[in-house]
């Protein structure tokens, strides 16, 4: 499948990547062509095939439910871009 | 004593362990070649003071009966390390600092080795050459423009310039086995599960290993040793006992049978190539192993499937990144969502921008079931053909790679070409087996190349065993000139 200009538009608005326009050309061009090799995959039946869930031949362990390390708040919040005492800081959501 | 940094891991901890060198002169030497290195930029965070410190502290009151007492190691950027900051080679993570250790730098730790330094890689382990690192293009010390591989293209180079005894990298879809192939070392991908993955900034979790990357396959087996470790924090870890990888390994591999697997005889494959695969072969049949042709008839359409599952995985693993919590946030934006937008944008390079944008639309509504469906059913596929395979054999041979390395630049313009060099890596990661590169041999231009040694689940004993018996018989050695020295 090829890609055009405006399905890139659109598959970076869902990734909320902003692609600046002169960039869009060069990106459906690298996207078309490794599409192109991936869709070699079509050659091959797969209709009666399970697809695989897990390459362990077991289930995903459970664990309890329990607090087990807490109270790091302020370890957290150091790597925070913007902060404001015990909160993150995001640009306004509503009006 | 002749240079420490020269010695390999193993003689290293057997002098320390006799009591004949002491882990300051170790750590000492290795800083001196880190700083003398001008060129390489294998490099993106230094912690040799820190280093130091930890070894006159372990010269102080020395506990010997660990694995790797006193033993300074640098590892790749993609391993959190606490209050030292961890990039992943991404702008994203330019000055973040984990407030915990990932699970494998912790097991090292435990046997007695303490931080180096962290190294540069592909970002976010994208990349099969390390030119997507928001810190640089990383030099292989075989020869001055020449790529050294990637994702762990840091750790290759520091560990063949003898900037850190051993190292550590991560391998998605070869980005341990293809620079250990292209830098002439010894390169481990484990089992999936095998080692914690907790800790490690995610790329695909459902292919991400971790693996110790050495100059010989002895070092290869303790490291291995070291690193592996059931872990709660890691719903995908594997609940066994722990091996002595190096204490059992033998170089007695007769009546083993390896598997010749006939597809990767691929076109326009270098003669050289071929060759080197030959000489595995005869080696091999000289130690007693039985040679046998096998057939994984999915193997052309391993990468493809890569490339639906590998991206579909980045792309929801690397949702998290919206400015917010931690990590880069662009200034630009009048709101919530132009924030995110701006800051994924100037945050992330263009590789991992073209896989999220790949991910994201193979997981899109209407497209699902027709690529990220159909690559798990080719996956199963692939996987079925390996099964097949141990039925007959104990392990399977084929070159590292299709290629000896390439110079800076070469590939960088041609993603699909690029792509290609984990043509023989991928479908180990993709059916979730062990692996192993070693140096075997080099092409025309004298460049290392590296033969992998594929194994059953859980079988590293054995496919250890397999590379020591081969690695004493093909007496690899490279002579460097230290052109990247001041």
């Amino acid at each position: 499948m090829s890609i055009d200009k405006d399905k890139i538009k659109h598959i970076s608005k869902l990734a909320r990547i902003s692609v600046e326009e002169k960039k869009i050309d060069g990106l459906a061009k690298d996207l078309s062509s490794i599409f192109k090799f991936i869709e070699q995959l079509n050659e091959l039946n797969t209709d009666k095939v399970e697809p695989l869930s897990s390459i362990l031949n077991t289930s995903l362990r459970l664990r309890k439910d329990e607090v087990n390390d807490g109270k790091i708040r302020d370890k957290i919040l150091k790597n925070s871009p913007q902060k404001n005492e015990e909160f993150f800081v995001v640009p306004k959501v509503i009006e | 004593m002749s240079d420490i940094s020269k010695k390999d891991l193993t003689e290293i901890v057997s002098l320390i362990k006799k009591k004949e060198i002491k882990s300051e002169e170790v750590t000492n030497s290795f800083i001196k070649n880190i700083n003398n290195d001008i060129k390489l930029n294998s490099f993106i965070t230094n912690c040799s003071d820190l280093a130091l410190e930890k070894a006159k502290n372990f010269d102080k009151n020395p506990n010997l009966e660990t694995l790797l007492p006193g033993i300074p190691i640098a590892i790749k950027d993609l391993f959190c390390t606490e209050g030292v900051r961890t990039t992943a080679g991404s702008k994203m993570l330019e000055n973040f600092i984990p407030n915990y250790e990932s699970t494998i730098t912790k097991n090292l730790w435990n046997e007695g080795a303490f931080l180096l330094g962290k190294l540069n890689c592909d970002e976010y382990a994208m990349g099969s050459s390390n030119e997507t690192s928001y810190f640089g293009n990383v030099m292989n010390p075989i020869a001055e423009n020449t790529v050294p591989g990637g994702s762990s293209g840091g750790s290759a180079s520091a560990l063949t310039a003898d900037l850190t005894p051993t190292t550590i990298g991560t391998d998605t879809g070869g980005s341990i086995r293809q620079p250990a192939s292209f830098t002439g070392t010894v390169g481990l991908k484990p089992t999936y599960g095998l080692c914690s993955r907790w800790g490690i900034v995610a790329f695909a979790s459902s292919l991400d290993q971790a693996g110790p990357m050495t100059k010989t396959v002895q070092d290869c087996a303790l490291m291995l040793e070291a690193m592996a470790s059931f872990d709660e924090k890691d719903s995908t870890s594997i609940n066994k006992k722990k091996e002595n990888y190096s204490k059992k390994l033998t170089d007695n591999i007769k009546g083993l049978k390896i598997g010749i697997p006939k597809e990767y005889r691929v076109d326009g494959m270098p003669k050289e190539i071929d060759q080197l695969w030959e000489k595995g072969k005869k080696i091999l049949k000289e130690s007693g192993a039985e040679i046998i042709d096998i057939s994984l008839p999915n193997t052309k359409y391993a990468l493809p499937t890569y490339y639906i599952v590998a991206p579909a995985e980045a792309s929801s693993n690397l949702a998290r990144y919206d400015g917010v919590k931690y990590g880069y946030r662009s200034s630009k934006g009048n709101n919530l969502i132009e924030m995110y937008e701006n800051t994924r944008s100037e945050g992330f390079g263009d590789e991992v921008k073209r896989r999220i944008l790949i991910g994201t639309y193979v997981l899109s509504s209407g497209y699902y079931d027709a690529y990220y469906i159909k690559a798990q059913k080719v996956r199963q596929l692939i996987k079925n053909d390996f099964d097949q395979s141990f039925k007959k054999v104990d392990a399977i041979l084929t070159p590292s790679t299709p290629s000896a390395a390439f110079k800076i630049g070469e590939k960088k313009d041609d993603p699909i070409s690029m792509y290609l060099n984990d043509i023989f890596t991928v479908p180990v990661n993709l059916a979730g087996l062990p692996a192993i590169s070693i140096p075997a041999g080099t092409d025309s231009k004298n460049y290392p190349l590296g033969l992998q040694l594929i194994g059953k689940p859980l079988d590293e004993q054995k496919l250890l065993n397999i590379a020591f018996a081969a690695e004493k018989k093909i007496n690899f050695t490279q002579t460097l000139d230290r052109w990247w020295e001041k």
